[in-house]
């Protein structure tokens, strides 16, 4: 899953916002996939390879780190870090952008 | 009872829906080596099949295996090693399966991924068409330089069908390359 480059201002997938969200509880791999499906009333099904790539781009900007697990605990569990979450942050502005101004300009309370 | 049914696929879509298929009608996949399917007798739609070319290094293909388990994937055939063959042109294709209880089996679920998906295929593709091509043009070029003597007829009788091989896999990767670019286009106005 690609991001993009622009830290700041690009927008999130809807898949690396809700892994994000997710985060805030350390969680492994298919804890993540039923998180999402969860939050999203099963809406958002993340594949297994859309994941897993996803995480691997998220630890390398440093946005989620993976947590030291125990010798024998074979499931990775990952964690979201202080930057993660400032990146959630101004998502939901953005969001919230968008948001103010479809309801301003096409009206009605969606 | 298994079920062997001899078929060769070109489009791993096709294969996969094919697979699919037969699953539908209680004959789940449990092997397979070139053009030759093995099936088992199983409840009509009992699993749901998905194919992947895998491009990590060992290391990182053991850990992707263990994560697709993990979500409750598994390989076909079960407990294969780390390189199952499945054809000629490479040794990563790998067939994976999940109960359809377990609800929607997709391994990409978003339009970047599945573009590099269809790249690392596409990317074969094109390696082998480069390769067939030069290995093939090298032995024309040394025929003609060498008209003079009988046994450089040896390398038009090489050279001709690797150029054609070289061909036939530029043929393979157009349409893998319209998929990107239909992706791609996509992707200018949704996620």
């Amino acid at each position: 899953m690609a991001l993009s480059s622009n830290n700041e201002y690009g927008a999130l997938t809807e898949g690396v916002y809700y892994i994000l969200l997710s985060l805030l509880t350390p969680m492994h791999g298919y804890g993540i996939m039923q998180n999402v499906k969860l939050l999203s009333h099963q809406r958002v099904e993340l594949g297994a390879g859309t994941l897993y790539g996803a995480l691997s781009t998220l630890v390398e900007r440093g946005w989620i780190e993976l947590l030291a697990g125990g010798e024998d605990s074979r499931k990775k569990e990952y964690q979201i870090t202080e930057l993660g979450k400032s990146i959630v942050r101004s998502e939901m502005t953005r969001l919230d952008e968008l948001l103010t101004n479809g309801r301003k300009l096409l009206g009605g309370e969606a | 009872m298994s079920q062997v049914v001899r078929k060769y696929f070109i489009d791993f879509e096709k294969e996969e829906a094919w697979l699919n298929e037969m699953s539908a009608k209680g004959l789940a996949l449990v092997e397979y080596s070139w053009a030759r399917y093995v099936f088992e007798e199983s409840a009509k739609g009992e699993y749901i099949y998905r194919l992947e070319l895998l491009e990590k290094d060992p290391k990182e293909e053991s850990d992707y295996l263990q994560f697709m388990e993990e979500t409750g994937a598994e390989r076909v055939p079960a407990g294969a090693p780390a390189k199952a063959k499945r054809t000629l042109i490479n040794q990563r294709w790998v067939i994976f399966r999940r109960k359809a209880s377990e609800g929607p089996f997709q391994i990409y679920s978003d339009t970047d991924s599945k573009i590099k998906h269809y790249q690392r295929i596409h990317n074969v593709y094109l390696s082998l068409a480069l390769l067939e091509l030069i290995i093939g043009s090298f032995n024309i070029m040394l025929m003609m330089l060498n008209t003079s003597s009988n046994i450089y007829k040896i390398n038009l009788i090489v050279g001709v069908p690797v150029i054609i091989l070289g061909l036939f896999f530029v043929w393979l990767s157009l349409p893998v390359r319209r998929k990107i670019i239909r992706l791609k286009n996509e992707k200018l106005i949704r996620e």
